[in-house]
């Protein structure tokens, strides 16, 4: 018997006479003998708690993780602090156990966190509405396309190069079930080529979809691309850091139509890419299509106030084959680690962060644009990431920089250019970003000089796993 | 507990006292919790304006609250007491397997080399990471009995888009992607399973049930032909029944040129005595937050992932997992492959690896419980569930609430209301709610839809004997409340955080986030 | 309303629709039964007007806080006005099912279905 479940002999015994049969395999009766398993599944023993814990362990020792390296990876998740209220609220039994508020009458707590997560997200993004937590970021972005084409009755879906590799990747696996057509626009700059895109637009295009700011960190003009979207009468989509949402301007106020974004930012730890959650959030004219779960303000029969989940009929549960969207999940519980961490930061805190990210970055552009042979890739205002390129060898230069203990950046796809992608929190100091100028410069160097920073590849590897 | 008056508007409890307010409503200005660093940079003192154009810059802050961290604290302390909970009682929820969540796994998830662990870390440098996902995609292969495995869904509901779009692309492969347009599913599939089906851009076509409560093989029959892409079934069904019929149902289709997908939400009730595999299934989605411990967190996070069979593995999502032996002995290697080594992948489904942190605790479980500590976790979660439903053929429950398709079910059963509506007057609504005033969660009412008034139960094997028998006594405390008095009822829950809630109200003007003022 | 009503003067589709025919006009809407099963109606979506409708073909949905149902058109015809008010408050539709909370009127195509449709005691009856 495993320590998971209370069932003794005596209870077993007791069971089946009440059941009337004689013995538990005598249940499984039903399932006929050509699907029944001869033999017993091929997975190993279990083992006590301390061996799983030594087990998993020593396979957590084998990843070169944030706390045992500088990280400047980013693309979409970032290793910012995650205060400890965070952690101490999340892991309540109250919020870490319970399913789906089905019954809000002893779900209270978790629908109000859900009504404060969607006011906070509506505050960052300047629209009205906001699902309560969809998946993460990427699948998102997919959902707004599946939004898009409904509302339009259009099948065509323009999508911008500085939206993330992962998110265009996500939109075009989708989009072979919609069905729908997916063009591309490349950046200028760092940013959307405005003339490119008004040229891709067309009367079949359901909607444009960019990141703000874009992939390699370029801060996008919204509102002079909403003008050029609205024109052919397509709905403007911008995927969004939430964190950069603190201090630009708000895509609501833009006049972006759907705001969508990865929230791992907001709260919740890297955990090698999920789970986390995504934000959704869109104008009024939109609300019986949003994806996901909403929870609205009410009273019971008493007059006190309280909370359900709203507009159920939209849903799968409900409208089955019509719903707006198959998804169940919530992701409640990482939500709630946004909601908390928003409130931790508070609304100047928020801003601080931003104007923080903002100089250092700055700062660490123009340290690593002074590397010999270290080019910026673009020009356009950029808030926490930027990319640079170089000739180097990506590879070579990552394992050198690992040996210094860092991890220098995310490789470009090469429809940028060969090069980094580097990310600042408010954790990677000055002292951090002169040790990657250095390192760059090193292995930027050695390979100018012929020397190739590959050389001490192997000692890299060996030393990036602590 | 039980015995509240009907009406008790006049006697709050201190719980109903304390009316809800939001964290925005407590926020006070000039209050804070975090300490932003300085930059401590040489750009410390230029405006931000000069770094960014001040055309791109918000024009006000975001209104969020202003707060210190004991008030946070207390707030999400106080508002977290406003929900039941799995730790606190029985959960019965059907077809949701509410099992206890090890807080071992919590502890392994927390380590910092897999939670501070970055999706784009160089995969030499995440390879313990990497080996856990090749490992637990290897146990859940063994479990399924189907040979390849992808972790990345989020969800079963992304699972089942997976699973759909593999199909898409296993017909397309074949040159009949414009001929196969339909999905079969059975009447008494899960909401998320049609839903997934138009997301995927087919067509439902219902398959009816037989009054043995599988799938009517005559309709199958009629229904299964060239226009069919797939088949999407759960077994045991949402009636917690094994379709015996099983070999026979997955031939027709097969037969027919259709996939066959295996929705692995009731997985619970077969681990190491039936495989999806082997009955025939060519997709199966597993739900790590139901039979692998997850926690459900209040609605996620979870995690769904697919095996598939031989046929179908060419197509599944990237990026996938590969262990590399090295040609001098060494210790195997684990890499990440993409479209270059997958050309015929649908892509990705969504950004990075997929829900790792999930795979952290559903792979500790699987250690902790090995082989035999699943196959006997399932036979557990049967017993328990059919120990239950004979205490609910005893007495009232028995007469009031009759079970729905009268055959042994597996680890779960679904009760009709009908009785209870007929002869007393209450509906299974009214029923689940006075359960709330007993400190249980009651059971999913009101699905499958083919079954009027339904109740349907899933104990899961963490339940103690006893606990089974507090759940069937105040089934038969509340029946016998409600042939004296149906008012009781109808009128419950008396004792919960707020009462019942208007959801006309909530619906017809929406209030969906706190009006905030400058 | 409270109580279950069946007005002699309206034709009754089985899917617990009914028509008020007069001429070659029409108009529709859903019965007691109709409305008493889904409960408090909170969204009525009306269909364009100039929109064709196909006897026992659904024309428009309309919603509950936990349901959705289809609604079956009793005749066939196009849709010359539909009902606003419902859209702007679709209680109307539990309250007033056969007066203010009526869904559309329709130029029929053939009258001749009407044959087809029950009185009110044959849906009544149906309903037993």
């Amino acid at each position: 018997m495993s320590g998971y479940t209370s069932t003794t002999d005596a209870d077993r015994a007791a069971m089946l006479a009440a059941i009337g049969v004689d013995s538990v395999e005598e249940l499984f009766d039903g399932v006929p003998a050509e699907v029944r398993m001869d033999r017993p599944l091929d997975l190993p023993d279990g083992l006590t708690e301390a061996e799983v814990y030594g087990r998993m362990r020593e396979l957590a020792s084998r990843n070169a993780d944030a706390e045992s390296e500088i990280c400047f990876l980013g693309a979409g998740m970032y290793d910012h602090y995650v205060p400890a209220i965070v952690d101490a609220i999340t892991s309540r039994s109250e919020f870490l156990t319970p399913y789906t508020p089905y019954q809000p009458e002893i779900s209270q707590g978790g629908l109000q966190v859900m009504f404060e997560f969607q006011t906070a997200m509506t505050e960052l993004t300047g629209l009205p509405l906001s699902s309560a937590g969809l998946y993460e970021g990427p699948s998102t972005v997919a959902a707004a396309a599946y939004l898009a084409i409904g509302a339009t009755k259009r099948r065509g879906l323009v999508v911008s190069q500085g939206l993330h590799p992962d998110s265009r990747e996500t939109v075009r696996t989708y989009a072979a079930g919609f069905p729908a057509d997916v063009t591309e626009v490349p950046l200028v700059d760092g940013v959307t080529d405005a003339d490119a895109l008004a040229a891709a637009i067309g009367e079949d295009t359901a909607a444009v979809f960019v990141q703000y700011p874009s992939f390699v960190g370029g801060v996008e003009d919204l509102e002079r691309l909403a003008a050029i979207v609205h024109d052919a009468g397509a709905l403007l989509v911008a995927s969004c850091d939430p964190i950069a949402l603190g201090i630009l301007r708000t895509p609501g106020e833009c006049g972006v139509d759907i705001a969508v974004g990865e929230g791992q930012p907001l709260g919740n730890r890297l955990d090698f890419g999920g789970p986390s959650f995504g934000f959704f959030c869109a104008t009024e004219e939109q609300i019986r299509r949003m994806p996901g779960r909403i929870a609205g303000e009410t009273t019971d029969v008493d007059g006190r106030r309280g909370f359900v989940l709203a507009l159920q009929t939209r849903e799968q549960h409900i409208r089955r084959e019509k719903a707006t969207h198959n998804i169940c999940t919530a992701q409640a519980l990482n939500a709630l680690g946004g909601i908390i961490y928003l409130s931790w930061l508070g609304a100047r805190g928020m801003v601080e962060l931003g104007e923080l990210l903002v100089r250092r970055t700055a700062y660490a552009k123009g340290r690593l644009a002074a590397i010999d042979g270290v080019e910026l890739l673009h020009d356009a205002p950029v808030v926490r990431e930027f990319a640079i390129t170089f000739d180097a060898d990506v590879e070579g230069v990552l394992e050198h920089c690992a040996s210094r203990g860092i991890a220098a950046g995310v490789p470009l796809d090469l429809e940028y250019g060969n090069g980094l992608l580097i990310a600042i929190t408010e954790q990677r100091t000055k002292e951090h970003i002169d040790l990657l100028a250095d390192a760059l410069a090193e292995a930027v160097g050695a390979a100018a000089a012929g020397n190739g920073a590959g050389g001490s590849a192997e000692a890299a590897v060996a030393g990036g796993v602590s | 507990m039980s015995s509240a008056p009907p009406t008790s508007a006049a006697i709050e409890t201190p719980m109903q006292r304390d009316r809800a307010t939001t964290i925005f409503e407590r926020s006070v200005e000039g209050r804070r919790a975090a300490a932003i660093p300085a930059a401590g940079v040489p750009q410390e003192e230029t405006p931000i304006e000069e770094l960014i154009p001040a055309g791109l810059l918000r024009s006000q802050p975001a209104r969020l609250p202003e707060i210190s961290e004991p008030e946070i604290v207390r707030h999400y302390n106080r508002i977290s007491r406003r929900n039941f909970d799995l730790d606190s009682g029985i959960y019965p929820l059907g077809s949701c397997t509410m099992k206890h969540n090890p807080r071992l796994n919590e502890r392994v998830a927390a380590l910092p080399g897999h939670a501070r662990l970055h999706p784009a870390q160089h995969p030499a440098r995440a390879q313990g990471a990497l080996e856990l996902m090749w490992s637990l995609e290897r146990a859940l292969s063994e479990i399924c009995g189907l040979p390849h495995v992808s972790l990345q869904p989020s969800a079963g509901s992304h699972g089942e888009l997976a699973g759909l779009l593999l199909t898409r692309a296993f017909h397309a492969a074949h040159g009949e992607e414009e001929q196969r347009t339909q999905v079969l599913t059975p009447d008494t599939a899960h909401g998320t399973n049609p839903a997934s089906v138009t997301m995927a851009g087919y067509e439902v076509v219902k398959v009816a049930t037989n009054e043995e409560g599988g799938v009517d093989l005559d309709d199958l029959r009629a229904k299964a032909d060239e226009r069919t892409a797939c088949l999407m079934l759960t077994n045991p069904n949402t009636l917690g029944l094994f379709d015996g019929n099983i070999a026979e149902i997955t031939g027709i289709v097969r037969e027919a040129g259709g996939t066959l997908y295996y929705d692995g939400a009731n997985l619970n009730a077969i681990m190491g005595h039936s495989r999806p595999g082997d009955m025939g299934f060519d997709i199966v989605h597993v739900n790590l937050h139901k039979s692998f411990s997850q926690p459900h967190g209040g609605g996620g996070p979870g995690s769904g992932p697919i095996a598939v069979s031989e046929r179908i593995e060419p197509f599944l999502p990237i990026p996938r997992i590969e262990r590399v032996e090295p040609s001098n002995g060494g210790p195997p290697r684990f890499e990440l492959r993409g479209s270059a080594e997958h050309p015929g992948s649908i892509g990705r489904l969504r950004g990075f690896q997929g829900n790792f942190g999930v795979f952290v605790r559903s792979y500790a479980y699987i250690l902790s419980l090995g082989g035999n500590g699943l196959a006997e976790a399932s036979e557990t979660a049967v017993l328990n569930a059919n120990y239950l439903l004979a205490r609910m053929r005893e007495g009232r429950a028995g007469k009031y609430l009759p079970v729905a398709f009268d055959r042994r079910p597996m680890h779960e059963f679904v009760l009709s209301g009908t009785g209870a509506k007929k002869e007393l007057g209450v509906k299974t609504l009214d029923i689940a709610k006075r359960l709330l005033d007993h400190g249980m969660h009651p059971p999913t009412v009101y699905f499958p839809l083919l079954v009027d008034e339904a109740l349907m139960v899933e104990p899961t094997e963490t339940e103690a004997r006893e606990s089974l028998d507090r759940l069937a006594d105040a089934f038969e405390s509340i029946l016998a409340e409600a042939e004296e008095d149906p008012e009781i009822l109808r009128n419950a829950p008396y004792t919960t955080p707020v009462r019942r809630l208007d959801e006309v109200k909530a619906t017809r003007q929406p209030v969906v986030r706190q009006p905030l003022t400058d | 309303m409270a109580e279950a009503s069946y007005p002699e003067d309206l034709r009754y589709h089985p899917e617990h629709d009914w028509a008020r025919v007069d001429g070659e006009e029409a108009t529709f809407g859903i019965t007691w039964y109709a409305q008493d099963s889904l409960g408090d109606v909170v969204f009525f979506d009306p269909p364009e007007v100039g929109a064709t409708v196909t006897k026992d073909e659904p024309y428009t949905e309309v919603e509950s806080v936990k349901a959705v149902s289809d609604v079956i058109a009793p005749l066939s015809g196009e849709i010359t006005a539909v009902n606003e008010a419902a859209d702007t408050n679709p209680e109307l539709i539990n309250t007033d099912p056969y007066g203010e909370g009526w869904m559309v009127k329709v130029k029929l195509s053939d009258p001749s279905e009407l044959d087809s449709l029950l009185d009110s005691a044959a849906y009544r009856d149906l309903l037993d």
